[in-house]
């Protein structure tokens, strides 16, 4: 799994009411690989009013990926910036590990590269 | 026409051998790029933009090859985990998810530009747990997905409606949940080629309007996969080759080479005369 939809994902628990706690999800013994990716330009900066800022520079803190601290004011001419956010989103990959919620506690685990997000039946 | 999801849970049915099935099946695949291409089109996206797209049910990522060639990014969920062992095999480029679609899906607001599910709703339909609704889990689906979806965008959903009830429950729910749009059928004269797209439209942005987009019509075998009657046909050609017609000249012979081989004695000697049509005589 892609940052870029970690950095979409929260906890969705029917009873999990926290919306503060229900995002991001907390990466947890997480092996990271990463593989090349074709960068385009236009669908990053398309993608760049969707994304959690703070979630995502949160989650590369952790993870050991450094991304700028800010967005730039003109993100579309920023070579480097569009880089290092296209190396951070598109190119890491969480191959193992697990995802929690902080509101719930809900362990989401993560196996080859696919997070397992069925519930329990009084999860739902 | 058999059904799949009367047979056993999505994660049950799809496992390994069906899944393998169902993925080196090239009909299977020729006739899933179909309805994919079909759905694609009916999402109605600004083609030259790369989107970022939701799969639901996306399987072993048939689909997903389609949106790469396209150039979008997405997202996959499926229940079935040899589905998914299978798309991990493919290297697909989309990230996968293990979902129950039921259970509904948690992504933040305005997260994609648009959503397809090719052969999947009809599941849905079905309560293979005790803890299962169907109506509950329809509605979990619709509202989260709506939530996921930004304003203005579609979700498309190719399905096999098993009734009238069924279309209705599933279009009923989705209207409650905030979508419009309505049903688009392809082909609705030819009982084959028949398509049921489930066409909805997450709100609308500002100064736009949806309009529904129109099934297609004439000639189902014009396009794409051809539906032929080959089983059938094949099973009475086998009939025919089984058995001669009575009091034909086969007939006799392969009654004769029975008897001989039971060890029967005094059997004529085949000869040119064998089963012969005598002349007419007065």
């Amino acid at each position: 799994m892609r940052l870029i939809t970690h950095n979409m994902l929260k906890c969705h628990v029917k009873n999990c009411k926290n919306p503060d706690k229900q995002f991001p999800l907390q990466f947890k013994d997480v092996k990271l690989e990463q593989i090349e990716a074709e960068r385009n330009d236009e669908f990053l900066v398309r993608m760049l009013p969707r994304l959690d800022w703070s979630a995502l520079l949160k989650t590369t803190k952790e993870l050991g990926i450094v991304i700028p601290e800010k967005v730039p004011a003109n993100p579309a001419d920023d070579d480097e910036f569009l880089q290092a956010l296209h190396t951070a989103i598109l190119e890491m990959h969480v191959k193992e590990g697990s995802m929690i919620c902080n509101g719930c506690g809900h362990e989401y685990k993560i196996t080859k590269g696919i997070p397992n997000m069925l519930l329990a039946e009084h999860e739902i | 026409m058999s059904r799949p999801e009367h047979i056993a849970p999505p994660e049950l049915f799809y496992g390994e051998t069906e899944a393998k099935k169902y993925t080196r099946n090239t009909r299977i695949a020729a006739i899933q790029a179909e309805m994919t291409m079909r759905a694609v089109e009916l999402l109605n996206l600004d083609g030259r933009m790369p989107h970022y797209l939701l799969d639901i049910g996306c399987g072993s990522g048939l689909s997903g090859e389609i949106l790469d060639e396209d150039g979008h990014m997405w997202a996959g969920m499926d229940i079935a985990p040899s589905m998914l062992d299978i798309a991990i095999e493919k290297d697909v480029e989309g990230d996968l998810l293990m979902q129950d679609i039921g259970q509904g899906m948690g992504f933040r607001p305005g997260t994609f530009d648009g959503a397809i599910s090719i052969s999947v709703l009809q599941w849905l339909c079905n309560a293979d747990k005790t803890e299962n609704r169907p109506r509950y889990r329809l509605q979990r689906f619709f509202s989260t997905l709506f939530m996921a979806l930004q304003r203005g965008a579609r979700a498309v959903f190719q399905f096999y409606p098993e009734n009238d009830a069924q279309v209705e429950m599933i279009m009923s729910i989705s209207m409650k949940c905030g979508f419009t749009g309505g049903l688009v059928v392809d082909y609705p004269n030819s009982k084959k080629a028949r398509k049921f797209y489930l066409c909805l439209f997450a709100g609308q942005e500002a100064g736009e309007r949806q309009v529904l987009p129109k099934g297609l019509e004439g000639e189902e075998n014009s396009v794409g996969v051809a539906y032929t009657q080959a089983r059938i046909q094949d099973r009475s050609r086998g009939k025919q080759s089984r058995k001669p017609v009575k009091n034909s000249a086969d007939w006799i012979l392969h009654k004769k080479e029975l008897a001989r081989k039971r060890g029967k004695e005094d059997v004529p000697l085949n000869s040119k005369y064998t089963g012969r049509r005598r002349k007419p005589r007065f």
